[in-house]
This record gives structure tokens, C-alpha cells and sequence, in this order.
């Protein structure tokens, strides 16, 4: 159980925090913008089945997120509206830096990773709230499918 | 030199101030007009990015128009710099655009305001209906040289109300409250889905009438004409000719779109948005909070 208090940030979330710190503060925005745009789409399987989805309530856009959990193996889908540019961003860091890691691992992400990225600023405390609560409610669905 | 007015539209026309609106035509129309600024100004902060109107200057409201760290807005000199940094002269005709049905073109605006800004003019119907006219969008950053905008103070006076002046409003005059039904009954603190944020308690201000924000806003995203609005916020909120009003939501953006409408569109002279709002008034001391579908008493 001492796993589940002790925070790590995993090395794809740690890779994805450096390239935005190591951006000056002007240029993150459009970083989160690629990143926005690499949003990938969602499986067929998943997409045929809204009902999978959980709606996160902590952003002001529309976005649905699902994980599975297959061999102890996390793999997370997320669903936002090209005019959500922000949110869809905010989903493909996690998308890109949660699939693929063990259980323990997503649990182990500190919830503060949204605002050790540097944007907190450039997007505003309100706006990086939305991922804070995303990032949560991947790791209740990974907590409760493992 | 004053920009003409959009005269293309019957609608805007009825309106009080027909020349506070100009439609998308027009807009097309006076892209490189000397003296018209097309500013952006959206909810989701990387929008603007993703394609805008050409020629057009992105204003953030959180991170542009906001103190850093008071919560209050830009004073004469931050907002001296900004205009001058994004290329827009004292005496240009601002026209704002942006997500949402204008909410936050609307914030802009009346931010622009309550430092005099003269010729300000939203986009009726907003981005949505210039995408859906399939209008040229760009991602090119605008090429505006910078300008040297003049320090002026900022003045709250006139169109800006402060919790202790909506507590002393009570009972004097109508409030209009711009939130959902669920946020005014008190069932959340929120609008549906967004998040619950920053205020502790839920209800709403005595006396206050309920009129959601977008009632305003017709089928096609623009809005409604003058007798229609006159229907809803006359014969349905009572609000009188001459009367002072003031209108809130949870942080002022809704209400700036309400706040247009009362003030531009119907022409109600003391018009004032209480931009603490609920985030506030839900989370100040001892203040009285109604909770249920009345407006209550003091």
C-alpha cells in the first residue's frame, strides 16, 4: 500500500513537462496547440460505444474520457470538439503520457503535474484546473478497473 | 475619424445603438479599413490559434485584461501597454468577435468600456457564424505595428458594480441574475457542466429575476430583435424606462452579454455588471443569499 501515497511522475510525462519548460513562456501555447492537433482518435470500439465514456466535469468544453486496463496495462481514450482546442491539448498530454504505463504508475502521477508544466500562467490558474480534474478521474477509472 | 456604421441590417436598425453591431458582410467588407481592429476574444484560450479572422488581434480575458494578481482588471497604464502592444489606437473602431455566442467579445468590450474606449461594436453572431458562412479563417499572426496608446484611468463609476454597491441596490431597482435556473434555485454553484468552482454557497440575490444570458440570443446565434428583447427583459423582468439595473452571473462574462443588450440594444442609460458575481457573493460572509425559483425579499 506504500505505492499508493509515494508520487512519481513517469519519464513520458517527465519528456512532455521538459519540452514545454524548456520553451519560452510566448511559445508553450503553441506546443499545447501541436499537441492539441496529435489528439488521436478515438478506436472504433470505443467510439461505437459512448456509453464507456466519463464526462469531465472540471472542464468548460465538452470531453469524454475511457480507460482500460488490460494485463495491468493502461491505455486511455479521450473524446473533446475541435473547438475545445485548449481541452484537446490538455487530453493529449495525458493520452500520449498515460498509455502504455502499469497501473501504479498512473496512480503514482502527482495530481500537481498539470501545474508543474508551465502553463499555468500562459493559459490561466482557472483553465489548467480542467486537466487537474482529468487527471483525476483517469486515475479513479484506473483504481476501480485494475 | 469614425468608421461608418453597418446600415445593411433592418435588425440593427430597431436597436437603440444600431451602430454597436455590425454584421459579418460588413466585416468582409472593411478588413483593411483604416481604423478598424478586429479583436478575438474567446473562452478557450487557444482558439484563436487555431484559425481567425484575418487582420484580427487575439485579447485573452484571463491572462490579458486581468490583474496578475489582484483580482480587479488592468489599471489605465496595463491597458495603455496592451492596446499599444497589439496595435489599436484611442480613436479606432474596435470590432470584437469570439466563442460562445460572444460572451467573452462581450467581457472584452465592456472592459474596453470602463476605460472610455469609444467606438467599440461586437459581431453579431459572433465566430461561429463567420465559420459557418465558410468565411476566410488564417492562422497568419497579424502584422500591426505597435501604437501609443494613452494612459487613461480607469472608471468604475458608470458601468461597474461592486458587492457593497449591490448590497445597497437591494430593494431599489431591478438585478437581474444572467445564471441558469439550477445555478439561481441554488441546485449548484455552476452552469451545468462546468465546473464547480470557487463559490460556497448556492442561491441567489434577493430580489434578483432570473434571465439566463442567452435568452438574448435568437436560433441563428445573433441577437433577437428589439421587440423580442423588449418582451423578455420589459414585460417579463419588469424592467422599467429609467430605471438603474444591474446585472451578475458567476464572474461577469454572462453578464456583459446582458449588460450589451440593457445598455446598447435597448438603450437603458444606468446600466451596470457586478463582474464579482456569484464566485463572490456565494462565498462573502453574512451577505443574504434566496435559494428556489422566487426572487425573495430582503
Amino acid at each position: 500500500m506504500a505505492r499508493m501515497t509515494e508520487t512519481h511522475v513517469p519519464d513520458t510525462l517527465a519528456e512532455i513537462r521538459d519540452e514545454f519548460l524548456d520553451l519560452p513562456e510566448s511559445e508553450r501555447l503553441q506546443l499545447l496547440l501541436e499537441f492539441s492537433n496529435e489528439l488521436p482518435a478515438v478506436s472504433d470500439e470505443v467510439a461505437s460505444h459512448p456509453e464507456m465514456y466519463e464526462r469531465v466535469a472540471e472542464c468548460q468544453s465538452p470531453v469524454y474520457i475511457h480507460v482500460e486496463v488490460i494485463d495491468d496495462v493502461v491505455t486511455m481514450h479521450a473524446t473533446a470538439p475541435p473547438e475545445a482546442p485548449t481541452t484537446r491539448g490538455f487530453a493529449s498530454i495525458l493520452v500520449q503520457g498515460i498509455t502504455g504505463l502499469h497501473a501504479d504508475e498512473v496512480l503514482a502521477i502527482p495530481a500537481d503535474y498539470p501545474q508543474s508544466i508551465g502553463l499555468t500562467r500562459a493559459v490561466s490558474p482557472l483553465r489548467i484546473a480542467g486537466m487537474t480534474g482529468m487527471l483525476m478521474r483517469v486515475k479513479r477509472q484506473v483504481a476501480a478497473k485494475r | 475619424m469614425t468608421v461608418e456604421f453597418d446600415t445593411s441590417s433592418a435588425k440593427f436598425a430597431e436597436y437603440a445603438e444600431p451602430g454597436r453591431l455590425v454584421t459579418t458582410e460588413w466585416l468582409a467588407a472593411h478588413l483593411d479599413t483604416p481604423g478598424v481592429v478586429v479583436v478575438e476574444s474567446d473562452e478557450d484560450v487557444l482558439l484563436y490559434e487555431t484559425g481567425h479572422i484575418p487582420g484580427a488581434v487575439k485579447v485573452d480575458w484571463h491572462t490579458e485584461l486581468n490583474d496578475p494578481v489582484v483580482r480587479d482588471y488592468v489599471d489605465g497604464e496595463g491597458f495603455a501597454a496592451l492596446l499599444s502592444r497589439k496595435g489599436i489606437s484611442r480613436d479606432d473602431t474596435v470590432v470584437l468577435y469570439g466563442d460562445k455566442n460572444n460572451w467573452w467579445a462581450a467581457y472584452a468590450l465592456w472592459v474596453f468600456s470602463l476605460f472610455g474606449h469609444e467606438d467599440v461594436r461586437l459581431l453579431d453572431g459572433g465566430r461561429d457564424r463567420w465559420i459557418s458562412e465558410g468565411r476566410e479563417l488564417t492562422t497568419a499572426a497579424p502584422q500591426r505595428a505597435a501604437t501609443d496608446y494613452p494612459v487613461v484611468e480607469r472608471d468604475d463609476s458608470v458601468l461597474r458594480a461592486y458587492k457593497d454597491d449591490v448590497l445597497s441596490f437591494i430593494g431599489s431597482g431591478p438585478l437581474i441574475d444572467v445564471r441558469s435556473p439550477e445555478e439561481y434555485s441554488g441546485e449548484r454553484t455552476s452552469a451545468p457542466a462546468y465546473p464547480e468552482e470557487g463559490a460556497l454557497r448556492a442561491g441567489h440575490i434577493p430580489t434578483a429575476q432570473s434571465v439566463p444570458w442567452g435568452k438574448a440570443v435568437a436560433e441563428d446565434g445573433g441577437f433577437r430583435p428589439r421587440a423580442e428583447l423588449e418582451a423578455i427583459y420589459r414585460d417579463g423582468a419588469g424592467i422599467r424606462e429609467g430605471d438603474a439595473v444591474v446585472a451578475y452571473c458567476r464572474i461577469g462574462e454572462r453578464s456583459s452579454h446582458t449588460w450589451f443588450v440593457l445598455r446598447h440594444l435597448l438603450g437603458h442609460a444606468d446600466v451596470r455588471n457586478y463582474d464579482g458575481s456569484w464566485t463572490e457573493w456565494g462565498s462573502a460572509v453574512r451577505v443574504p443569499i434566496v435559494t428556489g425559483t422566487e426572487p425573495g425579499a430582503l
